[in-house]
């Protein structure tokens, strides 16, 4: 080419957006994605992108100018401003399409995953047959917080097989995160974990755990930073979902981090399968809202038991509903919880966390709070703590913390 | 044809279990709406296969499918790859901005108004 033509090039563009997809931290069980997938990949992380900062802020005008001052009364809950919410057209096309491109997502990552099933599902099984740290229980009967609706949209949710061994579920959800935050997650969907595993390091500089427990891992990528900050420790990984525990080994393995253990059981109930006071943290990662309140504090009973005299548990969420939410914010963060299938979402949220730790049989000075978030490489990825265009109620990688220590 | 286990062309767009909220007064329309929006995904992903192509021909002065599909964009390349996307998304989603911008504006006059106005003479 002439360099004349070469000078005829635009300078290099100010670009703020999600990164590319080839960034993505491919192990060795990941799925390979052709061209295409991954240029719908991009497309999807760029239209969520758009919808959260281009559209979503036209309900809250919309809200302020037209719906607010027609109302009668003052607003009591957060469910009369939703009602009132849904009949205004911005609403409408921001909430359809926000769910039209949480279907497409969904698609296009079933479609790079279901393809590829036979080879996916066979890498796994070589790489977790006879490997004692995963650890499955047939028969298994799913809660009914995992089994009544499919969490957020994703079809088959965190359980279904649609062969014996699957993964592709774990790999849907593994590969496609990264349409759905814009890469807010980092290289590997670890930046929550990772800001997890550096909070403990910097807050509680003289705790040295040796046993570690995450209920309701997943696939584990909230909890492998937590096993790479700390070595020598032995981590257990409890989840309801057979798929997500074979996928998560074998991820792990891939990645070089070899002290997890991924244990099927429910969580609310781990009586048979842990003893007392045998473990120094127990964690959990935006799960509790995949819960319920029958199973709750059954969970938060356990986390008590299991605990060890000077042991921390730490529950890592969006931040709770308050009389200083406005309840305008707390409409728009129930979306997910009434149009993403994740029905748990706003009662969750809604409750007084302290008042529970503390019925758990938590002292309520050993009660812990704080706030984390997404740890990612800034050079790439955008960092949610940097991101003040972004609010997205309920999707910003930015979390609290609330937890305890249990007395010594 | 493929011999595998699962067939993606009929599982890939499974409905997730739970009843599906609709949001448009008119579920045709949202329906319509569905199927533009795959269709916006489908241009935005024919466009970065031309975008792929264009710069291994600049490059290489050939292409073939295989540098297409290990084609990796550098950070300046993927910069203008993404902007070109906002754009795009952009000029599709213009009835959207348009509309926040009515509601910014509050009441405006509608040329039948102003043509009335326009028409007295004093």
């Amino acid at each position: 080419m002439a360099d004349t033509e070469r000078d005829r090039r635009p300078e290099p563009i100010e670009y703020d957006g999600p990164p590319d997809y080839r960034v993505v931290g491919r192990h060795g069980v990941y799925p390979e994605t052709s061209h295409d997938e991954v240029a719908r990949f991009n497309f999807l992380a760029q239209m969520n992108r758009h919808l959260s900062t281009k559209v979503m802020p036209g309900v809250a005008e919309a809200f302020e100018a037209r719906i607010e001052p027609k109302r009668k009364s003052a607003y009591e809950t957060r469910h009369q401003v939703r009602k009132d919410l849904v009949k205004d057209p911005m609403f409408q096309w921001w909430s359809a399409m926000r769910r039209a491109t949480m279907e497409t997502r969904q698609q296009a990552g079933r479609w790079v995953t279901i393809r590829q099933a036979d080879e996916l599902n066979d890498k796994v099984k070589t790489l977790t047959e006879g490997d004692p740290r995963l650890v499955l229980n047939p028969g298994f009967k799913q809660p009914r917080s995992t089994e009544a609706i499919d969490h957020h949209c994703m079809p088959g949710s965190y359980h279904t097989e649609l062969v014996p061994g699957d993964v592709t579920g774990p790999a849907n959800y593994d590969a496609g995160i990264f349409a759905t935050t814009g890469g807010m997650l980092g290289r590997y969907n670890d930046g929550g974990g990772v800001a997890v595993a550096q909070w403990v390091q910097k807050n509680l500089p003289d705790f040295n755990p040796k046993r570690i427990l995450d209920i309701g891992a997943g696939l584990g990528h909230n909890v492998l930073p937590i096993a790479e900050a700390f070595p020598d420790a032995e981590i257990i990984a409890v989840d309801a979902g057979a798929p997500m525990l074979r996928y998560g080994l074998a991820r792990a393995k891939t990645m070089g981090i070899e002290n997890v253990t991924f244990i099927q059981g429910d969580v609310s109930d781990l009586k048979g399968m842990f003893e007392d006071e045998s473990f120094d943290w127990v964690q959990s990662t935006m799960f509790l809202h995949e819960t319920s309140y029958k199973t709750m504090p059954m969970i938060f009973a356990e986390t008590q038991r299991l605990l060890k005299p000077g042991g921390i548990v730490l529950h890592v969420e969006q931040p709770q509903y308050s009389d200083e939410m406005p309840l305008f914010e707390q409409a728009m963060r129930d979306w997910d919880a009434f149009y993403n299938n994740e029905p748990f979402w706003t009662k969750m949220h809604e409750v007084d966390l302290d008042d529970w730790m503390e019925k758990a049989g938590f002292e309520r000075e050993s009660l812990i709070h704080g706030g984390v978030a997404a740890v990612v490489d800034p050079e790439i990825f955008p960092e949610a703590a940097e991101d003040d265009e972004q609010e997205d109620y309920g999707r910003k990688a930015a979390w609290h913390v609330v937890g305890a220590r249990k007395e010594a | 044809m493929s011999t595998a286990t699962l067939d993606p062309l009929k599982l890939a767009g499974s409905k997730a279990k739970g009843k599906r909220p609709w949001f448009l007064d008119n579920p045709d329309t949202e329906r319509v709406m569905n199927i533009t929006l795959a269709l916006m995904q489908e241009v935005a992903v024919i466009r970065e296969r031309l975008d792929t192509v264009e710069r291994l021909l600049d490059r290489d002065g050939v292409v073939t499918r295989d540098a297409i599909e290990s084609f990796e964009p550098s950070k300046t390349e993927a910069d203008e790859r993404g902007y070109w996307m906002q754009e795009y998304i952009a000029r599709c989603m213009r009835i959207l901005q348009q509309d926040r911008e009515a509601i910014a504006r509050g009441k405006e006059d509608s040329s039948e108004d102003v043509a009335d106005e326009f028409a007295k003479v004093d």
